[in-house]
Parts: structure tokens; sequence; C-alpha cells
């Protein structure tokens, strides 16, 4: 249950997939046959991203190496072909690193940034946004929804902000695309970051939907394809890979997304109605149907982590001990936690194979793995300690 | 693992904030660990350090026991990932600040 880290393939892009590593291997660029399939799969893989997301016509899409590179070239692309309009960027305290670390690489190179507060079920402080915006600010980047969190963000009320003054507005989208239903044009977005993997297809590809008018620059320079915006040799698996996924994420949004919604509400009821002091993070209802982000007091996230694999269960965490820097996820500071309450949480992240029994048999197993770590802990009081 | 009620010396080290916290507890017989106990707040190798310092330490003598490095209890357990190394730093300090209790009770005693 830790589909945020890894999703298998599916088995229908798998299969679209192979032809091209051996057969339909023609170049973009050529001007015989194979390049004129080729150009064929890439404009079908386009189209399909660009249904996924509402968007106005397909050249709107450009593929990119993954949700990494989209949120670079939108962010980086916009800042520096824009610099002469303003120097002020506002995005979020709860970004993905992919825009945390862009922006403050950013603000060394004479960037303002502005990193909005939200509240504590994770939601970006709008009164906050309206205070910021000035007529120096050339770029507003909010996620569509937090991967850690679950929590969905006003994206059309934002935008529209944003627009108000001049201002475009980029949102990363890697967390949320496939699972909820995202129309660019309806919510006034401008740039919008995606990436293949979050949604069953192949790691290495995703795409920067950029609104006809918005201008940016290039990050990677070259031979010029992607119009330009993304010079490379297309990864033309991947990019037909990447149109199917989004294909049958959009096929099977409506059913699949209530099938993990009503997964993750029984797993979140199980959770906190039987396990004394847990507690939900995000929101409640405006969160993402795969989303499953719980925190118990008193202790520690690696060691449930632990506990959990070894009766084969994988999730992740937010706790110091499981990331990099041995600092707690900036997410769950954000939203308010103190740093212990940080270190206790748990994350699981539901997917097309989780069934009603894997909920079972991991509601069966907390409640005692959490009670033989409370006793090990000296913050646990003598009350729960029975 | 757990409390020591009446134990002879305690040892409190790390803090909730970082995401570590240890308590150990000795009772002290004949200058010889005669119990030990702890309890922990933290990752895997945190609980896996300060229960394995436990082992290492009891029956030992007060000096013996202060002679235990983290480098031995990373050893016993087969070794320790670089990065989980501050661990098993924090449960030899919580043994040798739980001695340094005992310690100061006595000298307080006299």
């Amino acid at each position: 249950m830790d589909h945020t880290a890894g999703m298998p393939v599916d088995e229908h892009v798998l299969e679209v997939m192979m032809p091209y590593f051996t057969q339909n291997i023609g170049n973009v660029s050529s001007a015989h046959y194979f390049g004129n399939e080729a150009r064929r799969a890439i404009d079908e893989a386009r189209n399909k991203v660009a249904e996924l997301i509402g968007a106005e016509k397909k050249e709107e899409i450009v593929f990119t190496s993954g949700g990494t590179e989209s949120n670079n070239l939108a962010i980086k692309g916009v800042a520096n072909r824009n610099k002469d309009k303003g120097n002020h960027i506002i995005t979020s305290s709860i970004e993905h690193m992919s825009v945390v670390n862009t922006c403050k690489h950013l603000g060394k190179q004479g960037f303002k940034i502005t990193y909005l507060p939200v509240d504590k079920y994770g939601t970006v402080d709008i009164e906050a946004l309206k205070k910021e915006i000035t007529d120096k600010t050339i770029l507003v980047s909010t996620m569509y929804a937090n991967g850690e969190i679950g929590t969905i963000q006003p994206i059309k009320e934002i935008g529209e902000i944003a627009h108000s003054k001049g201002t475009f507005f980029h949102v990363d989208a890697v967390a949320a695309a496939g699972q909820v239903p995202i129309d660019v044009q309806d919510e006034n977005i401008d740039l919008l970051s995606l990436s293949s993997n979050d949604m069953y297809g192949p790691r290495g590809i995703g795409a920067l939907y950029k609104k006809r008018g918005t201008r940016i620059l290039p990050i990677i320079h070259g031979g010029g394809q992607e119009r330009g915006l993304r010079s490379g040799t297309e990864n033309l698996s991947g990019i037909v890979g990447m149109g199917k996924a989004a294909e049958i994420a959009k096929a099977n949004m409506a059913t699949e997304a209530e099938r993990l919604a009503r997964l993750r509400d029984k797993f979140i009821k199980g959770v906190v109605d039987k396990i004394p002091e847990s507690y939900l993070n995000g929101h409640p209802t405006k969160r993402l149907p795969s989303n499953v982000n719980v925190r118990f007091s008193y202790i520690e996230g690696e060691s449930l982590i632990l506990s959990l694999d070894m009766e084969g269960v994988a999730c992740s965490s937010g706790s110091a001990c499981t990331s990099k820097t041995l600092e707690p996820s900036h997410v769950l500071l954000a939203i308010g936690l103190a740093h212990e309450d940080a270190h206790g949480s748990l994350l699981f992240t539901l997917g097309r194979q989780n069934t009603e029994e894997d909920i079972k048999y991991v509601l069966g197993l907390l409640p005692s793995i959490v009670k033989r770590l409370r006793a090990i802990s000296p913050l646990t009081p003598k009350e729960l300690v029975t | 693992m757990g409390e020591i009620p009446d134990a002879d010396g305690i040892g409190t080290v790390g803090n909730p904030v970082c995401g570590d916290l240890m308590n150990i507890y000795i009772k002290v017989k004949d200058n010889r660990i005669a119990d030990i106990k702890f309890k922990t707040f933290g990752c895997g190798a945190a609980i896996a350090t300060s229960s394995m310092i436990t082992e290492l330490a009891k029956g030992k003598t007060l000096e013996e026991a202060l002679k235990i490095t983290r480098g031995n209890v990373a050893e016993s357990l087969g070794g320790l990932p670089p990065i989980k190394m501050h661990c098993s730093n924090l449960a030899a300090d919580g043994l040798h600040a739980a001695i340094e209790d005992y310690r100061k009770k006595r000298e307080a005693e006299k």
C-alpha cells in the first residue's frame, strides 16, 4: 500500500509499448515511413494526455522525463521568460521537493519567493494569496492535491485570483491526475505537470501542459524537439506508454475513484475508531481517493513501517527517521503538527490491486503493533499501557 | 524492556522533537548492574540499539559498563547503516547517563 513510491505498469500499457523497442523504432524527425509512424504514435499519445486533462489542443502537451522535470520546466521556464515583468513567485508551504528546491534555487538568483501557509487540513490560505499577490507576481504554483496528506486544493479559485493580476498559474498535478477529474480550461490553469509512473505508466516519462499563449523558455537545449521546448530524442516507447496509461485512467476514473474512496474511508474509520489516540492527517472529504494518512501518538513511524513490513505490508511515513535529511515531513509540520506527532504518522496509498481483504488484513495487524510499540515508548501515559 | 519503578539510576537521552527518546533504568548491586531495562520512542534502530545495550550491560560492573561504546552496540547488531549510527550513540549515552545518575544519588546519600 505504498503506491506513491511505485506502481506496477498496467499490462495493457506494457503491451502497446513493446513494438516500440524493436520494430517501431522510427525517429520523429525522420522524413521517411518510420518517421511518419513515430509521429503518428506520438500525436496519438499527445491526444490521449490532452483528453485526460481537458486541454483544448494536443499541441499544448510537451513530453518530459517526469514530474520533476515538468515542475522545473514550468517554474524556471516562466521565471526566465518573464523576469522583465516581475520577480515575485508565490507557492505553498506543502509542495513537492521538486517545486520547493526549484523555488529556492530561483530565490538565490534574485527572485522573491512567498510560501503560502496552509490550514490544519493542508488547504492553501486563499486570503493570504490575495494579500501577497502583486503586479510583480509572475507565477503562482500550487499542487492540485498533496500526495502525502491527500488534501485537494481549491484550484479554480486560486487560478481566478492569479489571473485577476495577470499572473500565470502552474499546477503540479502529479499526485492527482488519473485519480480525480481535471479540466485545465475550466479550472483556470496555464501550466500543469503530469507524471506517467503515477498513473500506472512507465517511469522516466511525464508531461507539461502549457496553455497556448503561455510563454516559457526551455531548460534543455538541443535539437529543438517538442517545438523547441524540450530537446532530446523522444522517448517513443515511454510516450506511447504514457498515452495509453492516460487513456485507461480516464476510462476507469469514475468507478475506480468510487471504489478507492470506499476502501479509503473504511480504512480510516477502522483506524480512528478502534485505535485510541489515532488521528487523520489532511482533509476528511476533499481528499484523494487513494490516500490514508494517519498518526499515532507516542510512537514513531519507521518502527511502525518495519513491523508492518514483517507482516508483508508496505507503506511509508513522514517521520524524520525515514527521510534522507533526518527532518520530519515539511508537509506535516506545515499543517501544524508538533514534531513528535509528525514522527508518528503513517501513509498508505491504495491502488488498483488493493481489495477489501487487504484493508481488513492491515486493520487486523495495526492495533497490536501500536500497542506493542506504545509499551516500549517512554511517552505513553500509564492509562494506555494496558 | 519496560520500567524499573525503584531504579537506582535513570538515564534519559535524546528528545522527541528529533524523533528519538530513550530511558535506561538500572538496578545496581555490589557494583554490578543487577537489572537493566529500557523504554524508547524512536525508529527500529533506536529500539534495537537500546535493547541491545541492556543485554550487553546486564551483569557487568559499572566500570565495564562505562566502557561499552556505540561501536560495540552496532557490532552486536551485525552492523548499522551509517545514517543510523547516531541511534547507537544515543544508547551508549543513555547507559552512561544512568550510571552517572546512580553515582550522583549515592553521593547525595552520603
